[in-house]
C-alpha cells in the first residue's frame, strides 16, 4: 500500500462518516419534536455535508482519476464505503439520534482537533474548519444528552436504552489497521488508538452528568471502516441517496 | 399549555459593534438553551456576534398610554441633537 | 398567501360614526400607516382575524416542510441538497417568526399546533399536492415560493407591528428560495429529454395550485373588505394573482416549456396576460381536506408533535431541576 492509498482510504471514511451520518440527520427535517430543534439538526446536518464536500473533494484529487465529491457520494455501491457502521443505523428515535450524534461528535471533536496539526497541509486546512462546526456541534448533542437522561423517568430510559444499543458501535472508531499506521508514521493522521483516552474522558464526564450507565461487556461491532461488512441498513439508504444519479445516468442537475 | 417551554426574547450583536438589538423571540427549557436555539435560528446568515437571552415574562414595558409623557418630553430638547447645531465649515468636522 | 379565506370576525365594515372614541383612533392610526403594537389598544375582531391569519400562515410554513422534505434524501447532488436543506430549514425558521408574532396576540405556539391537529385551524392548499419528481422541488420554489413572494412583500406593510417585521425578515431570507428553484428547474429544462419531460410535468401539475395559493376572486370573499380598512391584507387577491402570472409566464418562456395553460395571452388594451381560473371547486374540496396529501400531511405532523412530547417534557424537567439545584445551592 503506497502513501496516496491509504490517504485515499482514510479520507474516505472521513468523508463517508459524514455523508452518511449527514445524511441520516437530514432525514428528521420537518418532523423533530420542536422547531427549534429541527433548525438546530438541520444546522447540523448541514455542517456535514459541507465536511463531505471537503473530504470527499479531497478524496478523488489524491486518487487522481478525476473522480468529484458528487462521483464518489453517489456512484459507489455499499463494499466501496468507508464509514463507521454506527452512522448508518436508522435514526430510531430523537433520543437515539442524540445519542449517535454525541457519540460521533465526541470522535469528530477529538479528530478534527489533532488533524488541525496535520502534516498534510490540505487536511490541516479541512480539520480547521471542521474542528469550529463540531465543537459545537459536540455541545449542544452533550447538554441534550444531559437533558434527556437526566429529565424524567421516560427520556431516562430511552436514553439508557439508546446508549446501550448504539455504545458497542463505538470501539469501531478507534480501530488501526496498515492505512493508519503508515499515515501516523507520516504524522498526516493520528493513531486511532491514541484518541481514545481523551474520547472516554469526554463521554464519561458528560454521560455521569447525563446520569447514564456505560454498558459493560465491551463487545466492538465493526466492518463499516474497512469496508468487510456493512449493516443491511446501507444499501437502502443508498437506493434512495443515489437514486437520480443512478436512473439517468450522466446527466447534470 | 402547562408544559409549553418558555417564551425567550432575543437580542443580538451583529459584526460591527452595534448595541444588542432586538430581533425576535423563541421557546427554550431554559436560559442556556435559548442561547443555543437563538444561535441556531437567528444567526443562521452570519448575522451576529454575540447573544442575549431574557426570559419574556420579565420584561418590563412602559404603557403605550405612557408614551407621550414618557418620549414627548425628549422631542422638545432637540438641542441635545448635533444637527441642532450650525458649525462653521472653517472649524471642520466636529 | 399562505393565508387562505381568512375569515374576519366581524361582518362588514363598521361605518365611522358608529365607532367608539377608541375604535376611531385605531382606524386613524392605521389610516396614516402608523403600526399597531401588542400593547396598543385594539377592537377584538382586529386581534382574533389576526390570529386566525398569521397562525394560518405560520402553519403553512412548518407543514411546507414536508413536501419539499420529501427529496432531501434523494437530491442529485451534495450542493441540491445542501441548498434544499438550507431552504425547507428556512421554512422552520419563517414558520418560528410567525408564531412569535401570533403570541404577542396572547395565544400561545402549543395553543395554535393543537388548533392546527385537531383541524379547526388551517395551512395553504398548495401544501396538499404532492411532489412527484425532481422538477418539482425547481418548480416548487419558483412558483411556490414566487407567489408567496409576491402576496408577502405586500405584506410587509401590514398595520400590525410583528407580523410586518416577520414578513421583512423573511422576504429578505426568501430572495434565494425562488432563485434556486429557479435554478434547479432550469437545469432540468436545458437537460436530457427525459429531465426536460420532468421539468415540463411538474410545471403542468403545479401551475394552478400555485393560482389557487391566491385564494378565490374577491368578489366572492366576504370578509376581504374589513381586512383591507384594517390593513391586514393590502392587496386583493385577484390583483396579486394577476401580478403574479404577469411575471412568470416570461420565466416559463426563457425555459423553453409549453405553456401549462393554452388561454394565457398578452392582452393588449388590459397589459396584462389573460389566464384561465384554476378549477375552484377543486379547491375548496382541498381545503375540505380532500386534496391529494391532506391526511397524509397531518398523519406527519401530528405524529412528529406526539413522539416528541417525551423530548420537550424531558428537557424540560432537566431545566427546572437544573434550577432547583442551582437555588438550593445558593
Amino acid at each position: 500500500m503506497t502513501r496516496d492509498e491509504a490517504l485515499f482510504e482514510f479520507l474516505l471514511r472521513m468523508g463517508d462518516n459524514t455523508l452518511i451520518l449527514g445524511h441520516r440527520v437530514s432525514e428528521w427535517c420537518g418532523h423533530s419534536p420542536v422547531l427549534e430543534e429541527d433548525i438546530a439538526l438541520a444546522n447540523t446536518a448541514l455542517d456535514m455535508i459541507g465536511q463531505t464536500q471537503l473530504w470527499l473533494g479531497l478524496a478523488g484529487e489524491v486518487e487522481g482519476k478525476g473522480r468529484t465529491a458528487d462521483n464518489l457520494a453517489f456512484l459507489r455501491d455499499a463494499w466501496d464505503f468507508r464509514n463507521v457502521l454506527m452512522v448508518e443505523l436508522p435514526n430510531g428515535d430523537f433520543g437515539q439520534t442524540l445519542m449517535r450524534q454525541f457519540l460521533y461528535d465526541a470522535w469528530s471533536f477529538v479528530m478534527t482537533d489533532w488533524l488541525k496539526g496535520s502534516a498534510d497541509a490540505r487536511i490541516a486546512a479541512i480539520a480547521e474548519k471542521a474542528h469550529k462546526e463540531v465543537t459545537y456541534h459536540l455541545e449542544r448533542s452533550g447538554d441534550t444528552v444531559i437533558g434527556l437522561g437526566d429529565g424524567t423517568e421516560e427520556s431516562h430510559s430511552r436514553m439508557q436504552a439508546a446508549l446501550d444499543y448504539l455504545y458497542p458501535y463505538c470501539g469501531e472508531m478507534f480501530e488501526k489497521d496498515k492505512a493508519d499506521e503508515l499515515l501516523a508514521e507520516a504524522g498526516i493522521a493520528p493513531d486511532p488508538t491514541e484518541l481514545r483516552a481523551e474520547y472516554d474522558d469526554i463521554v464519561g464526564r458528560v454521560l455521569a452528568e447525563a446520569t447514564l450507565a456505560i454498558p459493560g461487556g465491551g463487545y466492538v461491532h465493526k466492518g463499516g471502516r474497512n469496508g468487510r461488512m456493512h449493516t443491511e441498513h446501507l444499501g437502502h439508504l443508498l437506493t434512495s441517496m443515489q437514486w437520480l444519479q443512478r436512473a439517468y445516468p450522466g446527466a447534470a442537475w | 399549555m402547562k408544559n409549553e417551554w418558555p417564551l425567550w426574547e432575543i437580542f443580538i450583536r451583529g459584526q460591527h459593534g452595534l448595541s444588542h438589538r432586538h430581533v425576535g423571540s423563541l421557546h427554550a427549557p431554559d436560559a442556556e438553551m435559548a442561547v443555543k436555539n437563538a444561535r441556531d435560528v437567528y444567526t443562521r446568515r452570519n448575522e451576529g456576534v454575540s447573544i442575549w437571552v431574557v426570559e419574556a415574562k420579565h420584561i418590563a414595558a412602559s404603557a403605550p398610554s405612557e408614551k407621550g409623557p414618557l418620549f414627548e418630553p425628549s422631542e422638545s430638547k432637540i438641542y441635545r441633537h448635533p444637527t441642532f447645531y450650525d458649525i462653521p465649515d472653517e472649524v471642520g468636522h466636529m | 398567501m399562505y393565508a387562505q379565506m381568512i375569515k374576519t370576525a366581524s361582518n362588514g365594515i363598521k361605518p365611522r360614526e358608529e365607532m367608539s372614541e377608541e375604535e376611531r383612533a385605531f382606524q386613524d392610526k392605521i389610516d396614516n400607516d402608523i403600526k399597531i403594537e401588542p400593547r396598543d389598544w385594539m377592537p377584538e375582531d382586529y386581534r382574533r382575524t389576526l390570529i386566525r391569519q398569521i397562525g394560518q400562515h405560520a402553519h403553512s410554513e412548518v407543514v411546507g416542510q414536508l413536501p419539499e422534505g420529501n427529496w432531501i434524501t434523494r437530491a442529485p447532488t451534495l450542493e441540491r441538497k445542501a441548498i434544499l436543506l438550507a431552504k425547507v430549514q428556512d421554512e422552520a425558521g419563517h414558520g418560528l417568526y410567525l408564531y412569535s408574532a401570533a403570541e404577542t396576540l396572547g395565544v400561545s405556539r402549543d395553543e395554535l399546533i393543537e388548533l392546527l391537529h385537531e383541524g379547526k385551524m388551517k395551512y395553504s392548499s398548495i401544501f396538499n399536492y404532492p411532489t412527484l419528481n425532481w422538477a418539482d422541488i425547481g418548480a416548487v420554489g419558483w412558483l411556490v415560493d414566487g407567489a408567496a413572494i409576491v402576496n408577502q412583500v405586500a405584506l410587509q406593510r401590514t398595520s400590525y407591528g410583528p407580523y410586518s417585521r416577520a414578513m421583512i425578515r423573511i422576504c429578505k431570507e426568501e430572495s434565494f428560495h425562488a432563485r434556486q428553484g429557479y435554478d434547479a428547474i432550469r437545469a432540468m429544462a436545458f437537460g436530457t429529454p427525459e429531465q426536460k419531460r420532468q421539468a415540463q410535468d411538474a410545471l403542468n401539475r403545479l401551475w394552478f395550485p400555485a393560482l389557487m395559493m391566491f385564494g378565490p376572486s374577491d368578489a366572492e370573499s366576504t370578509h376581504s373588505e374589513q381586512s383591507m380598512a384594517w390593513k391586514i391584507k393590502v392587496k386583493s387577491n385577484d390583483e396579486l394573482r394577476q401580478q403574479f402570472v404577469d411575471q412568470t409566464i416570461p420565466q416559463i418562456e426563457y425555459l423553453k416549456l409549453d405553456l401549462p395553460d393554452p388561454n394565457i395571452k398578452w392582452n393588449e388594451a388590459r397589459g396584462h396576460y389573460d389566464f384561465s381560473e384554476p378549477d375552484w371547486p377543486e379547491f375548496f374540496n382541498v381545503i375540505k381536506g380532500n386534496g391529494p396529501c391532506n391526511v397524509d400531511r397531518m398523519k406527519d405532523r401530528v405524529a412528529a408533535w406526539d413522539d416528541g412530547e417525551w423530548v420537550r417534557e424531558g428537557l424540560l424537567a432537566h431545566a427546572r431541576k437544573k434550577a432547583a439545584r442551582k437555588v438550593a445551592a445558593e
